[in-house]
């Protein structure tokens, strides 16, 4: 399809988040380490978009840029545009920032253990967000936290007590009742369940699909895990060193593969179907972010690496409405047909 | 093996960070309180080291020269003389050397002894911690001044028995700081690794538990170093410490007392030379503190 | 040839003292694991799985039990008797930033060992047997003088490794080895470790809570709840029958990375009950959908419902 017609898509589409062509540098002592280059991402209202990658591809930078929470100094967004609900956010004072955050958009960090302050009762801290966005006072606040702990399923009377008497699970509970308190219209769950036992992360999993089916809340879902992908999510973008190397639904990726990281990252996870098969990991490590190579970020480590891919960078290549692909094995010509297998 | 095969290929990891030795030198010369503190105890050094071997201990340090006396300070005496003819620069001087080994030496010998019984009271815990502790503490509880009083009345007024007053007062803040980092690190996991591969204690102690535990004790060196140079001074403004005539800031503070009013000249120097040391190890030993928190990174 | 297996564990107990009563970590856990094979042991955060593999290796005291290694309760040996069997018993760590000193290089890391046990006195044999380790473990050769903290995740991974082999030890206890690990990396690692089973012949107790991964690397898996051991059985038929309702809701939780075969999720009610003086009953009674009053006033204990297949459970009677 023409970049014309795929244009026109776009702007029909009700976005709840929009970032392009969005470079993030961290300026240390050791180096400029690029954390994000020329990142892209789309996340139509009430739908869930999966960011997928391994550790220092840049989904948590990208996450807090949504947020503008990047700590600067050392971080510098070198240029791009984040929009949410069509407004620029890179331009908002910080008066208007703050009246974003925790209202129109709420973010759950990974480990649950310190993102609840210690010495606040639990549902102080979720009233806390309320009172900060809503009118009432504190007693409306409170009630209202009270509320949100029952959506997640905390019996109401245990908001008295502190987060070091709640387990792993309950406490990422509260963070999720803390996020969602607001009624945001985007929430952003960085690895939510990682640090979670799994018959945990399943019964949190399950609840975060509800809230969001019951509220039509749109949701970036960042995870290293494709089951959890598999799960949750609507749409997933597949992010290396700071960049989406393949965008598409779920079907689109998990039986359309086309990039070569993204096979990889599939051959790499044992088959419960055949478990005495080898694994098939991904030779090297992820490139140093402060020294990343010239063409494809990817070529050192692919198996169908060419000439061209060490010196220039791959164009995208769309299959359909939704499926695009970075990588110098396709054009316009053959992307219907896959040139990667997975197992 | 294809796995070592794929490994090799794939070398192209530049690896950025430098020692970690590097790393905090860098992270001390960007606090510049620190830097000043490293340069002037620098300088302390140098004249200790080089103080005893330039100036003529017999003719310029203690030779009286009554003629001489109370002369403000000059061209001949940029300090001034003293109340027997001595020059004053000359004696601050000089007791750099003194007061800078007596510290480093006491220091030695308290965090030798302080290192034994730390970490053997952070390693092993339980009744071995708590005897040990409990002399500590008993230690801890005689104000250091009485204790050197007594040590140094009793045994003589000597640099010897200084040097073990002060080691004695010492070793309980020694020894309490090295239990400390001790059992921070005692329940490592790489500590345990090394009992997996058939360790003995003390190999581990001085092996995997010392080695990384050693900022805290770092810090607290420094910082000793500051307050026995302090006592001695104290010690030595009452009368007990270094015998005269070897030169010695506390006593020539002592001394100056009688002629405050007229000749303060003589009391300034020796003070500001106590406080210029206290303060660049101080700060020092904060920057140093700093610097090696990890926390910090 | 001896059909004895090589680690045999018979009623092994752990209790840590609290001020509020003892602490059941592991509740008389018994299993045997054959020279040469793998036995995963799986269960979630608090189950005494990682407790089970140090009190093998006397890492931690037992409370009680007999552990038979090669026919000999290493639980009566003496300190010293122990540290010269160590040598045959290893253990591989699950976090490579912590288990490695950040003070010694990977050299030394890796020599550690054999100077230890006095098994390699002369410098440049230690130095030519750390050579044959790293090269072993895939670890590049100009590494040598570098520190763990200049390396990733997986590269000191490897090291760890590269250490617990430095004995040619007969059984390593791997603590949930690349839990911390990238996926890309884990499946390097894990191909590692397979590789080096089947050429110096070891035998494996593989910790994890991934149940994916224990099933691709394990011949049996033992399933461990609060501090007792409630199904052990082939990986195979683990997973195609699993008996027990927590084996069960624990299989059906595991996410799929497939769009086909998506299966009705069990979800479990409730939260796991305290380890602390567990009361006289099923320890899973709690949040079992199917349980009924003889679970909640008497403990199970583990039968064998088919060849090989253990279970801990009233309801297979």
């Amino acid at each position: 399809m023409s970049e014309e017609v795929k244009k026109e898509n776009t702007n029909a589409k009700d976005l709840t988040a929009e970032i392009k062509d969005l470079v993030v540098e961290f300026r240390t002592d050791y180096g400029i380490v690029q954390a994000l280059n020329s990142m892209e991402l789309e996340i139509e209202r009430g739908k869930t978009l999966g960011l997928v990658g391994e550790t220092g591809a840049g989904k948590t930078t990208t996450g807090l840029s949504l947020l503008r929470l990047i700590p600067d100094p050392p971080g510098v967004i070198v240029k791009g545009s984040i929009k949410l609900d069509g407004k620029d956010i890179l331009s908002m004072s910080d008066k208007e920032m703050q009246d974003i955050r925790g209202k129109a958009v709420a973010m759950i960090f990974q480990d649950p253990m310190t993102s609840l302050d210690p010495v606040m009762t639990v549902e102080n801290q979720i009233a806390e967000v309320i009172k900060l966005h809503e009118e009432g006072g504190m007693e409306h606040a409170l009630t209202r936290a009270r509320e949100m702990l029952e959506l997640v399923g905390i019996p109401g009377s245990r908001g008295s007590e502190y987060p070091h008497q709640f387990s792993g699970g309950m406490k990422q509970r509260v963070v999720i009742a803390m996020a969602l308190a607001c009624n945001p219209e985007l929430l952003i769950a960085d690895e939510p369940t990682t640090a979670l036992d799994v018959t945990i992360q399943a019964q949190v999993l399950e609840m975060m699909k509800g809230l969001r089916e019951k509220y039509n809340t749109s949701m970036l879902m960042i995870t290293h895990d494709l089951g959890i992908v598999a799960e949750i999510c609507d749409k997933v973008s597949v992010i290396y060193a700071g960049h989406v190397i393949e965008h598409g639904t779920l079907v689109d990726i998990f039986k359309n593969t086309r990039h070569p990281y993204t096979e990889g990252l599939f051959n790499s996870l044992p088959n419960l179907e055949n478990r005495t098969a080898e694994l098939k990991p991904i030779k090297g490590l992820m490139p140093d972010p402060s020294n990343l190579p010239k063409g494809c970020a990817f070529c050192p480590r692919c198996d169908y690496a060419m000439e061209i891919c060490k010196t220039e960078k791959p164009k995208r290549v769309y299959r359909n409405d939704t499926h695009y692909v970075e990588c110098h094995l396709y054009n316009e010509d053959n992307i219907q047909e896959g040139k990667v297998s997975i197992r | 093996m294809s796995n070592t095969a794929a490994v090799h290929e794939n070398e192209q990891i530049s690896i950025k960070k430098k020692s970690q030795i590097v790393d905090v030198w860098k992270r001390l010369c960007r606090n510049k309180t620190a830097v000043l503190g490293l340069i002037i105890v620098a300088i302390l050094v140098l004249i200790a080291i080089f103080a005893p071997i330039v100036l003529d201990y017999e003719n310029q340090v203690i030779k009286t020269d009554y003629g001489n006396a109370l002369k403000a300070p000059c061209a001949a005496h940029p300090f001034g003389t003293d109340e027997m003819g001595r020059d004053i620069l000359v004696r601050v001087l000089y007791a750099t050397s003194t007061s800078l080994s007596i510290g480093v030496v006491t220091v030695i010998v308290s965090l030798t002894v302080g290192l034994i019984l730390g970490s053997a009271a952070g390693y092993f815990g339980g009744k071995v911690d708590m005897i040990i502790m409990r002399i500590m503490d008993i230690f801890l509880a005689i104000p250091g001044i009485l204790l050197a009083i007594c040590i140094v009345a009793s045994l003589g007024n000597s640099i010897i028995n200084l040097v073990i007053a002060q080691a004695v007062s010492a070793v309980p803040t020694f020894a309490r700081v090295v239990r400390g980092a001790v059992m921070t690190v005692r329940d490592a996991e790489y500590v345990e690794a090394a009992r997996a591969i058939g360790a003995k204690d003390s190999t581990i102690i001085f092996h995997d538990v010392l080695p990384n535990s050693l900022a805290p004790i770092i810090v607290q060196t420094t910082l000793q170093v500051a307050s026995v140079i302090l006592s001695i001074a104290g010690l030595s403004f009452i009368g007990l410490g270094i015998p005269a005539p070897r030169p010695e800031w506390g006593a020539m503070l002592s001394a100056s007392r009688a002629y405050i009013r007229d000749y303060s000249y003589m009391c300034l120097f020796p003070g500001a030379a106590i406080m210029i040391t206290i303060l660049s190890l101080n700060l020092l030993g904060d920057g140093l503190r700093d610097a090696l928190d990890p926390r910090l990174r | 040839m001896s059909t004895q297996p090589l680690l045999d564990v018979k009623g092994l107990k752990k209790y840590f003292k609290t001020p509020k009563g003892m602490l059941h970590a592991v509740d008389d856990v018994t299993f045997t694991i054959e020279k040469g094979k793998t036995l995963g042991v799986v269960g979630e955060s608090g189950c005494g799985k990682s407790t089970t593999g140090r009190a093998i290796l006397r890492l931690l005291e037992p409370t009680a039990g007999e552990v038979l290694f090669e026919g000999e309760d290493v639980v009566k040996l003496s300190k010293d008797e122990m540290r010269k069997k160590r040598t045959d018993m290893q253990i591989i760590f699950q976090d490579p930033f912590s288990s490695l000193n950040p003070r010694k290089t990977i050299s030394q890391i890796i020599a550690d060992p054999l100077k230890i046990n006095n098994i390699i006195t002369d410098k440049n044999q230690q130095l030519e047997r750390v050579r044959e380790l790293m090269e072993t473990v895939g670890l590049a050769d100009r590494l040598i003088n570098t520190y763990p903290h200049e390396l990733d995740g997986g590269r000191r991974q490897r090291i760890g490794i590269a250490r617990a082999l430095a004995l040619n030890p007969k059984f390593i206890v791997c603590d949930e080895p690349v839990s911390a690990l990238d996926v890309s990396i884990q499946a390097q690692i894990l191909n590692l470790m397979k590789q080096l089973q089947r050429k110096m012949g070891l035998t494996y107790m593989f910790i994890t809570h991934d149940l994916s991964v224990v099933n691709h690397f394990s011949d049996d898996i033992a399933v461990m709840y609060l501090g007792k051991l409630i199904e052990k059985a082939p990986s195979e038929e683990l997973f195609a029958h699993p008996t027990h309702p927590y084996t069960q809701a624990l299989l059906s939780a595991i996410p799929i990375p497939s769009l086909d075969n998506r299966k009705e999720r069990i979800l479990l009610k409730g939260e796991i009950t305290s380890p602390i003086e567990p009361p006289a009953a099923c320890r899973f009674a709690n949040r079992c959908p199917h349980a009924t009053d003889r679970c909640r006033s008497a403990e199970p204990q583990l039968k064998e419902i088919s060849p090989g297949h253990f279970v801990s459970c009233f309801l297979t009677d």
